[in-house]
């Protein structure tokens, strides 16, 4: 038994092991030294340990396979490996982490509900996360995914007694294991043509098969459901506007960026892993999702008049693209989802985090009549927004124009011209409803006077988000750099 | 050696998945639709069994047993979530639970 | 054997008779109650495939853990208006649909393959019928391969306790 028990194996866990340990710690201390809620704002520095030992375990994981010339450390025999794929999803989860926890308190504060159980659970979350960027085996991934999803269950219901953020838990709970029991019922497919859990072993079996075995299908089929809901595609996105709004913004915003992300890695360990082979079948299939998702995502936003909602609605547009990637298939469409991601984390946080700060004493701060005349009152928090809107958009110099070309790019390279044009157009709606946010910011009278419900921990990240989104599309080269790190294969 | 064919434990477990989830689309009521989603949770593990028997391997057990791991952790959240539910609304009907609209 | 076959009807009539009685029962225990006879019926199907250990799971942490934790809640809370309402979405046209789309694929594809399960070639290494369903084998192999799944299930369990209390505590 001693071969799945090595000094390696612990090596390939390290970031793991350290936020759960961290979560754990910060449920003790919750409890035992804090028991005044004004002290409780002091668990972020457990948080900040977490995430300073979690990025160092990472940065020494890169450190050891650049030393040892390899590309991954398989690890717990066979259960996770520690590749450059799955170390640039883990910065994005130890960014986003970060972020969501450092705004949080001043927002539950607000909303009567700062626990410190709050800060365990961003830490257990993102444990689960972990083990889905690096997981390669289906019983590691399962765990995993369900580790995060029941966090993220428990977070969105956080405001105890708001019934909103009940129905969205709820909700999300219902529909969230409906999709895993579709998504298990397909691994155990793939178990019983591979006889193993292993990816590898499980792709290898699938190729061996007819392209069109019915097996293989059913496997695709019912597996692709629940990881398409898990990413919030069509037609199985119904639960992320109501989620995306019933939730504590804070949640929202770490729900939108850290679970999608781990989603999509999830998604392209399965889809380049075992079904890699059957890439026929699910190409005109996945084609067809990701433009159904566009359609819905835009189309549905144009309407809406929560903010959190019309981000909710853009948010499942985003996961069209990203499969847009996906259905290329070449590197620098994989390359392409990689860059998005990045992307899509600091625009899509600091969005959401304009909206954190518009929430205030009796004002819940989520409609586009709360944000009216925000350049008046608040010109920063305006200016801001309006970069973090026309990067959603896609319009440079912008990071997001930078996640699109590269998507729009692999499309061309790989001759899906009908999906890039279609892909292009819905840039033209997504500009429609972003500005709606702009018009209202710029040029509409503001309704109410009450300041911005502003923290320096909300200020700092606002600012890191900003400077990111705008970095990033001014001078690319060393996070595409970053992001060729992730290839997959 | 049981002499069933695997075929005839694999669409009893389809069917069982089916009900489930006819269950979860049809009931208005959120305890029964928790309750669906256990029927195709079982469905799966009695696939993993069935497998696991023809392959005679026991990894499909272990997948099985972490399923019913998991359905015990989501039945304990999902009751907790129902019980503050009903305490905010009186109701557990999924129709009026719906606040949120476009 | 004779008998294997006549069990298997026994239990497959349990468990697919208990899941129509789940979904269409309009009092919620009688719902529970018969959700309870079809995970037995599902133990039976595990006890015909050597599949002990889980026969034991599947009755103590199934049957007398999660259907128990049902009843309490059910209890816990009045059904007595719902049961009077009615029962069913009023989009039922719409999952009468997928329902059937589900089913239709499901059998085609299990009808279509039915042979194409074989294929997996089992295990060569000895592994005797009578130990599969071993507790001391599925100890090894939980304890050696699958010892990291093993270890995120205990964080996952402590997620669900602390998500149960902050969930169900009036002040925490």
């Amino acid at each position: 038994m001693s071969q799945f028990y090595t000094s390696t194996d612990h090596f390939t866990i390290i970031p793991a092991v350290m936020l759960a340990l961290f979560g754990c710690a910060i449920l003790l201390f919750d409890f035992l030294v804090f028991p005044d809620p004004r002290q409780r704002k002091y668990l972020l520095i457990f948080v900040a340990l977490a995430e300073g030992f979690t990025g160092y375990a990472l940065y020494r994981q890169t450190e050891w396979l650049t030393a040892n010339g390899q590309t991954s450390l398989t690890g717990f025999g066979g259960s996770v490996t520690v590749d450059g794929f799955g170390i640039f999803f883990n910065w994005i989860f130890v960014i986003a982490a970060m972020i969501v926890a450092v705004v949080s308190y001043k927002y539950l504060e607000i909303s009567g509900e700062h626990h410190g159980e709050y800060y365990g659970l961003i830490l257990f979350a993102q444990s689960g996360m972990y083990f889905l960027a690096t997981g390669t085996d289906l019983i590691t991934l399962f765990i995993g995914l369900e580790l995060m999803a029941l966090t993220f269950y428990v977070m969105v219901g956080f405001l105890r007694t708001d019934k909103r953020s009940n129905e969205a838990a709820i909700k999300y709970l219902l529909l969230g294991a409906f999709s895993s029991g579709f998504l298990v019922y397909g691994f155990s497919l793939m178990y019983g043509m591979a006889g193993s859990t292993k990816l590898a072993v499980v792709a290898e079996a699938i190729r061996q098969r007819p392209l069109w075995d019915p097996v293989v299908f059913l496997a695709l089929a019912t597996t692709s459901v629940g990881l398409l809901f898990k990413i919030s595609a069509a037609p199985f996105h119904m639960w992320a506007p109501d989620a995306y709004e019933g939730a504590p913004t804070t949640v929202t915003a770490y729900l939108a960026v850290a679970s999608k992300a781990a989603s999509i890695a999830f998604l392209l360990r399965i889809f380049m892993g075992p079904f890699w082979s059957a890439k026929e079948v699910w190409e005109p299939i996945l084609s067809v999702v990701a433009v159904l998702t566009m359609t819905v995502g835009n189309l549905a936003a144009i309407n809406q008049t929560n903010i959190k909602r019309l981000l909710a609605y853009s948010s499942i547009s985003h996961a069209g693209y990203m499969l847009l990637g996906l259905v290329a298939g070449n590197d620098t469409g994989i390359n392409g989802i990689a860059v998005y991601v990045m992307v899509y984390t600091f625009m899509n946080l600091g969005a959401f985090l304009v909206v954190v700060a518009l929430r205030r004493q009796n004002i819940i701060g989520e409609d586009l009549d709360d944000i009216a005349g925000l350049m008046s009152r608040s010109p920063g928090y305006a200016v801001l927004m309006l970069i973090f809107l026309l990067s959603l958009a896609g319009i440079p110099p912008t990071a997001g124009f930078l996640g699109k070309y590269y998507i729009f790019l692999s499309l061309i390279q790989t001759g899906h011209f009908t999906l890039a044009v279609i892909g292009t157009l819905y840039v033209a709606v997504a500009i429609y409803y972003y500005f709606k946010i702009v018009r209202s910011m710029f040029i509409r009278e503001s309704t109410e006077k009450a300041p911005m419900a502003t923290s320096a921990g909300l200020r700092l990240a606002l600012g890191v988000s900003g400077v990111l989104t705008l970095a990033i599309g001014v001078y690319p080269e060393p996070f595409l750099r970053l992001a060729q790190t992730s290839l997959l294969r | 050696m049981t002499e069933v064919p695997i075929s005839w434990f694999l669409t009893l477990s389809a069917v069982l998945f089916v009900l489930g989830v006819a269950g979860f689309l049809f009931r208005r009521n959120i305890i029964t639709v928790f309750m669906s989603i256990e029927l195709m949770l079982n469905a799966v593990n009695l696939t993993f069994i069935t497998f696991s028997y023809q392959l005679k391997r026991v990894n499909g057990h272990l997948f099985a047993f972490f399923v019913m791991v998991v359905a015990a952790a989501e039945a304990a959240v999902g009751l907790a979530i129902i019980l503050t539910i009903f305490k905010n609304r009186g109701t557990l009907n999924i129709d009026d639970v719906d606040s949120m609209k476009n | 054997m004779l008998i294997d076959t006549v069990l298997f009807y026994m239990f497959a009539a349990l468990v697919l008779g208990g899941g129509v009685l789940t979904i269409t029962r309009r009092n919620a225990v009688h719902s529970a109650i018969s959700l309870i006879v079809s995970l037995l019926g599902v133990a039976g199907l595990y006890l015909l495939q050597q599949a002990e250990f889980l026969f034991a799971v599947q009755i103590v942490l199934y049957v007398g853990g999660i259907m128990v934790l049902f009843l309490f809640v059910i209890m816990l809370v009045n059904l007595d208006l719902a049961a009077k309402e009615r029962q069913f979405n009023k989009q039922w046209l719409v999952a009468l649909a997928a329902v059937a789309a589900v089913a239709a694929e499901i059998g085609y594809f299990i009808y279509r393959g039915k042979d194409a399960f074989h294929i997996a070639e089992p295990a060569t290494m000895a592994l005797a019928p009578p130990a599969l369903g071993n507790t001391e084998m599925l100890a090894d192999t939980l304890f050696s391969e699958y010892l990291l799944p093993f270890e995120i299930a205990s964080i996952l369990l402590l997620v669900a306790v602390v998500g149960a209390v902050v969930m169900a505590k009036k002040r925490i």
